[in-house]
Parts: structure tokens; sequence; C-alpha cells
């Protein structure tokens, strides 16, 4: 089964997107800021990231940019989580290399339906 | 599948409030004239996230007051308002605001509209009556538009009765870089209806130029069925700029016979570059935020209601669960070492079982200092709602006051955490109201105009001491005196200590502001201070000089779970005394006894009276050895500043125990604080000093 990337410095965002994917049969691994997630996907090769884009120490869009210039991670599904109130983060995140978003707030459903998009 | 959402509902108000936290320093912090850019960012991303978690966990209230502080704070952050000190408070308010009605969720009460509204309002006043103008107008405009142009083109559709659409779609070469695949794309387009496609290669390089990485096909796409075009839309929502497509309704009456002649017209339409305009293409967009954001209490509470069951938890830091996990391993090393001894036991391995004993003593001791240390929070969590309340204050008394705090990560318990928070605050406004003088008096005194209220806290032996130290005019114990005398709380001769005299402050309804404010001095006060401290098994003094200031120092023990005691024998019975509590152990001879008429015993300790408490005959041991009280020993304790002298048998070893509550499995007797086990598995009771102090006075 797929592996995702979660990354969101919110824990109990975090949770709820870990728990829904899991529970959906996906292989989880999270990652609590943008720094973070680029040592994990070093470590081990996912088939998607979700990442949340205001984060300390290094925001989403930066590490879809920095992820996009790995080798292994060229073609890899990368969605963004953001707010309605965010299209110009939309605009920076596609710019980035992203390869879509799901507006906040959503639920369990909505992201899952999002991630299938993308991996089937 | 179905998620009980309610599940991450704790961490939520948890981190939630973490997040208020982080939003009030970060505010407090903020200088007007050089406004530090991380430090806005840091408060928007708290705001941020408050806002989204509340959206996701179904607390629309929350997350619609949170939108409007959000934008705010956006622009801040963008550099398109000016940072004042009014927007400042609003959003100290908003904060405190947002506070409440989170408490409220999570205790599953009602929040209260009234006040939510009003703030809601002062924060749009604000937004709007700003230095900056804002577009929100025109957006809210633009949005009706949109969802109007939106109806026409869903309805327009449905009436015609569309059987499908035909959509042009061509990737740029890039696409496949933004980790999109078109693939992927009619996958779930074929999950909508019958979809045919029909792809071109035209634009594919020859070989040598071919790069693989880059996408140079395009394809026609029919899909049939009766598909809303938002769903189209959705398919496509995130490559819009990485290709170039139209999408068109199929016509009504296309039959499949006709669909190839049919093409044709189809194809030039397409010539016709008939894109759908931008305005049509925003009908897919989720519904504008203030639709579903309308304050549904019973929503909010339905949502918290599983979340929150009033249990409360606590963050470790990982850290201290790796040591204790490691510890655990290691006294399971031992206990398979042991029970390796145990399983064909000889004499020659008592070497063996000593070694193993003393490791697993070692073991053990060090495991439990582990598990005590989880629940040890810095006192910061404390430390840091003092800011605020000192900003706040300082302000409305008109007062110049600086808070330095000092020893934020000293570590006590969790439990002492909690209950020192009201004592603390109620020390720090007597500070500022009673303590700190008016910038006037104080440059008249020849002090700096600006007062200082220092909060330490710091570890001695196994107390925490907490510190509230001012510079201000300090205690006058001339205008004690004569207030406790003219309350009648004293005998106008009596004489008194400079201790003494300070602690009348203590006492119930003395209060020496010359008039009452709403800041402190409501007569009820520092007696429920003292008694909240000594419920915690602490204590509290006074350190005051005339015109220079007062420091009130309250020592409290690390943990309410722990206790150092003293045991000791009265006949076949073992009682513990908290050793903080002993002042001394002494033999008495007879000249020393004074037997006061109706008011039982007392001794002469140098020059001091204390009362005697045969600990035999309160408790009725009938075992006890020592009858008379020159066989016995007496231990000298203090509670609540008075002396007595408990009558025993003898004094045993002093060791830590595990206090057992006596109320939660027995009942309250007077007296006893509580039991602990004891090592051969009996029974001890913990006296209650201060109690037995009372009755001993009596």
């Amino acid at each position: 089964m797929a592996s995702i990337l979660a990354v969101d410095d919110s824990a109990s965002m975090r949770q709820m997107v870990s728990f829904t994917l899991k529970g959906a049969g996906y292989t989880v691994v999270e990652a609590v800021d943008g720094v973070d997630a680029l040592n994990k996907a070093k470590g081990q090769k996912f088939d998607c990231v979700v990442t949340d884009v205001n984060m300390p120490n290094k925001d989403g869009i930066t590490l879809i940019k920095d992820l996009r210039g790995l080798p292994d991670y060229k073609f890899i599904p990368m969605l963004m989580l953001t707010t309605e109130s965010g299209m110009d983060k939309k605009q920076a995140g596609k710019a980035a290399g992203a390869t879509g978003w799901i507006v906040k707030p959503f639920n369990p459903e909505q992201l899952l339906k999002t991630i299938k998009k993308v991996l089937g | 599948m179905s998620i009980d959402m309610a599940q991450f509902h704790q961490v939520f108000f948890e981190e939630s409030f973490e997040g208020l936290d982080v939003m009030e320093t970060g505010l407090l912090n903020l200088d007007m004239g050089d406004v530090d850019d991380e430090e806005i960012n840091t408060i928007f991303r708290a705001a941020h996230y408050i806002k989204g978690g509340s959206g996701t966990f179904g607390f629309t209230s929350v997350s619609d007051f949170t939108h409007v502080m959000e934008t705010l704070l956006d622009e801040m952050r963008d550099g398109r308002r000016q940072v004042t000190q009014t927007a400042v408070d609003v959003l100290l308010g908003s904060v405190d605001c947002l506070r409440e009605m989170l408490t409220a969720i999570s205790d599953e009460q009602d929040v209260d509209e009234a006040r939510v509204a009003e703030h809601k309002k002062t924060l749009e006043i604000e937004l709007n009556g700003g230095e900056v103008k804002t577009d929100s107008a025109t957006e809210t405009g633009s949005e009706a538009v949109v969802s109007e142009a939106g109806t026409i083109t869903d309805s327009s559709v449905n009436s015609d009765g569309e059987q499908g659409w035909h959509i042009a779609f061509s990737p740029h070469a890039h696409l496949l870089k933004t980790g999109n695949d078109p693939v992927r794309m009619f996958r779930e387009l074929s999950h909508l209806g019958e979809l045919t496609a029909t792809v071109d290669f035209q634009g594919v390089p020859g070989f040598y130029d071919l790069d693989p990485e880059e996408c140079h096909l395009s394809w026609d796409l029919k899909i049939a069925g009766d598909i809303p075009e938002a769903e189209i839309d959705d398919i496509f929502d995130w490559v819009e700029e990485e290709c170039d497509l139209a999408i068109q309704p199929l016509s009504a009456k296309s039959t499949k016979a006709e669909q190839s002649a049919a093409t044709q017209t189809v194809d030039e339409s397409i010539q016709a570059k008939t894109e759908k305009t931008p305005l049509q293409a925003e009908t897919a967009k989720p519904v504008p935020a203030t639709e579903n954001s309308k304050p549904k209490n019973d929503k909010n509470k339905e949502a918290a209601k599983s979340g929150a069951k009033g249990s409360s938890s606590i963050r470790v830091d990982t850290g201290k669960i790796d040591t204790l996990i490691n510890m655990v391993g290691e006294l399971v090393i031992t206990q398979s070492m042991l029970s390796l001894v145990g399983e064909h036991f000889e004499l020659n391995k008592l070497d063996q079982l000593k070694n193993g004993l003393s490791q697993l003593e070692r073991h053990t001791r060090e495991l439990q200092e582990s598990v005590m240390n989880i629940r040890m929070l810095p006192i910061s969590f404390v430390f840091s709602r003092f800011p605020r309340l000192v900003h706040d204050l300082s302000t409305k008394l008109d007062k110049k006051i600086e808070l330095v705090l000092v020893g934020e990560n000293t570590e006590v318990d969790k439990t002492v955490v909690e209950l020192l928070s009201d004592p603390l605050v109620h020390l720090v406004r007597n500070s500022l109201d009673h303590g700190i003088e008016m910038p006037a008096d104080r440059i008249a005194a020849g002090k700096p105009e600006t007062g200082t209220i220092t909060l330490e806290a710091y570890h001695r032996g196994g107390n925490i001491v907490i510190e509230v130290k001012d510079d201000g005019k300090g205690l006058n114990k001339d205008v004690l005196r004569a207030k406790a005398i003219e309350k009648g709380l004293i005998d106008e001769a009596a004489i008194l200590t400079d201790k003494q005299t300070y602690e009348l402050i203590f006492m119930a309804g003395f209060s020496t502001a010359e008039k009452l404010t709403d800041v402190s001095g409501r007569g009820v006060g520092m007696d429920v201070v003292r008694r909240n401290i000594q419920t915690l098994g602490g204590n509290i003094e006074i350190i005051s000089e005339l015109g220079k200031g007062s420091t009130i120092a309250i020592h409290l023990p690390l943990t309410l779970a722990i206790l150092d005691g003293q045991s000791i024998a009265v006949g076949d019975e073992r009682f513990i005394i908290p050793l903080g509590a002993i002042i001394e152990s002494v033999n008495v001879n007879e000249s020393m006894i004074n037997r006061v008429a109706g008011k039982g015993e007392t001794f002469r300790l140098r020059d001091e009276y204390i009362p005697i408490v045969r600990m035999h005959e309160i408790f009725g041991v009938k075992t006890a050895q020592a009858l008379k009280l020159t066989d016995g020993l007496l231990v000298v304790v203090e509670g609540q500043g008075m002396r007595c002298g408990l009558f025993i048998d003898d004094l045993l070893g002093q060791q830590q125990v595990v206090i057992k509550s006596l109320e939660a499995n027995y009942r309250k007797v007077e007296g006893v604080s509580g039991a602990t086990i004891l090592g051969d598995g009996s029974v001890a009771l913990i006296l209650d000093i201060p109690g037995l102090v009372r009755l001993s006075n009596q």
C-alpha cells in the first residue's frame, strides 16, 4: 500500500490526517514542519506528500520546492492543505511544484477522496 | 467510512490554548516603533491554526471569529496595515474572548453569544476603520456575482438536458513535473460517466529531441452522462494553468451514430477557443465561508461533547518517556536475573541474590524518580500569564511597571502548578496595587519612575520557592498595627515582632487599601492565599522594608504525591510526620512541665511554653509504652506559625512515603492528612500537623 508523508505543525490536524489515511490502509509518516519532513523524505521514498502551508522553520511551499528538486520526488504527487482565503498561496504552491490542494476546513471523507484522486 | 472527529478535540483544545498563549505573549512583545516581522508571523500562525482546526472540527463560531482576527493579522504581516496600540489592544481582547469561547465549548457550556458578537464587531470596526483600505467589500461583491453565474450555468445544463461533455485537453509540457498525471485524471473522469479518449500525437517531437519527462500529447475526451460541470471542473481544478482546456457540452440531440460526424463541429468550436471564462471557473470553488459559518451553538456543543469529558492530560517531553522505557527495560533484566537465581537457589548464590536486590532497589528508585518527573512542569506555565496581567493592570492604574521573570524553567508538580496560579495572581495584584507607587510619588521618593516586580522561582532542598518581589513602598508596620487594632484583630497592648506584624495581613478581614479598587482589596484575600498555600503543604513569609519594597516568598513541596517523612512509634502504631514540620525532638524532665487547669499540659522550651499533645490519647493507642511524659520523647512541630509538642514513644527512621488519600478510601479523620503503606505492608497514618496544632491550642 502506498506510503504518505503528512506534514503539519498542529498535532490535532496531523493526527486527524494521519488517522484518516491509516484507516484507509495507507502507511503514514508524520512530520512536524518542513525541515523534519525534508529529512524524513530523504530517508524513505513516499508515494505522496500532504503538507500544511503555514509552518515554522520551513513552510509548506518551500518544502514542496525542495522536494521537487530531489530525483525521487520529481513526479510524486504533493498536496497542500490551504484555506479558502489562500488563493495567492495556491499560485505560489503551483509555482513551487505542488500537484494540488485540499481546502481547509475539510473532513476525512474529502481528504480520502482527494488522496484517491492522486493515488488511486 | 466515518471517523469520529471527537477523538481529536482534546488535542485541538490544548493546542488552541497554547496558540492563544503564543498570541498573547507575541502581542505583548510587539514594539510599536519597530515591529518584528517574525513576531507578527508567529501570532498570525497561531490564529491561522485555530481557525483551520476549529473549522475542521466543526466549531464554526470559533473559526468565524478567528477569521476576522486572521484577516487583521494578515494585513499587518504583509505590511498593508500599521501596527497600532489600539489594534493590539483589540486583538488582546479578542484573544480573551476566544479563550472564553474555547473554554465554554470544551466544558460543554453555553458560549456567551452577546459578548462574542460585541467583540467581533469591535474587531470588524478595527478591520474596516484601520489605516488601510480593505477590499473586502469588492470581494463580497464578486463572490455574489460568481455564485449567481454558477447557478445560471448549472441550471442551463440541467434544463437543456445535456447528455455529456466534450473536453479538449492539451497539457503543457511541464505538467508531469507538478506531480499531476493525465492518466489519473482520466480515471477520475471515467468514474463520472462513459469516457472516450482520443489521443493526438502531433506535438511529440522527433526521437532525439524527446525529453521523456515532458508531456507532448494532447487529448480529445468525450464523457457521456448527466454530469454537473462542477464535477468536471473539479478534476481539472489543479491543472488549469498547466494546460489548454476547453469544456463544451455535447449537443443534446447527438446520438451515438451521429457522434463521429459531430466531432467535426466540436473541433471547430474548439478552434474558436471558447474557453471557459474565469468567472465560470470560479463556480467550482467551495462555498464562501460566510455561508456555512453562522454561529451554530448547538452544533458546536455537539461536536465538543465526546471530545472533552473533563479529562485532564499532560504533555510530556519525549526524552522523559525514553528514560522511563529505559528504566523499565533495566527492571525487566534485573527481574529475569533474580528469577534465574531463585529457580535453583543454593546458598552460594547468596551474593548474586544480594547484588540483584540492590540493583532492584536502585532501579525502583530511579523508576520512581522518572515517573515523578513526568508530572513535573516548568513554572513558566504559571508565570506566562503575568506579563499580560501586569500590562493590563498597570495601564488601568496608570502606573509604570516592569515585570521580571526569573527561573521560569524551574520544574514543579503539575498539581502544584495548577493550584499555585490563583494565589500568585493575588500576590502580584497586591504588589501592583498596594506596593508600587504612582510614577510621581516614585520620582519624589528618589526612585526610578518605572517600578519593578520580580517573579522568581528556584529549588531549595525538597522545596520550590517562589518569590514575588517589588520595589514599592513596603509595608508600614505602624499602619498595619493601627489597622489591626481598629478591626479588633489584635489587642491594643499586644507586643508583636516584625514578623508577626507583617503576618497580620494574612488574617481574615484585613485590608489596608485606603479605598477598595477592583484590582485588589476586596477584603477576602491574603487569608485565602495563605490557606491555599498551606493546603498544598507549604508556607508563606514576608520580608519588607519601608520605602524599599516587599518580598513575599512561598515555599512549597515539589510534589504532592511523595513526602519526606519521619516515622515515629506510639505503641504498636506507626505514624509519619512531614519532615519539614519538625523543629526538634526533646526529652523533658518534670521541672519543664506545667499543668494548667482546664487548659491541658504545656512544657517550657527555652522561653516558650508549648502545648503537649499526647499521641496515644488522641489516637487511642492502648499499647503505648511511655505513659509518663518523662519516659517518652516530645517532637516539637510547627504549623500555621504555632507550635506544639507531640508526645511519642520513639523516633524511627526517615523515609520517603507515597501519600494515599484517606478521604478517598475511608473518610476524613481529624489530625490525619493521609496514609501510606510501609515496607512491611502495614499502614501508617500521616499526621496533619496544622490540624494537630489547632487541636492543641483549643
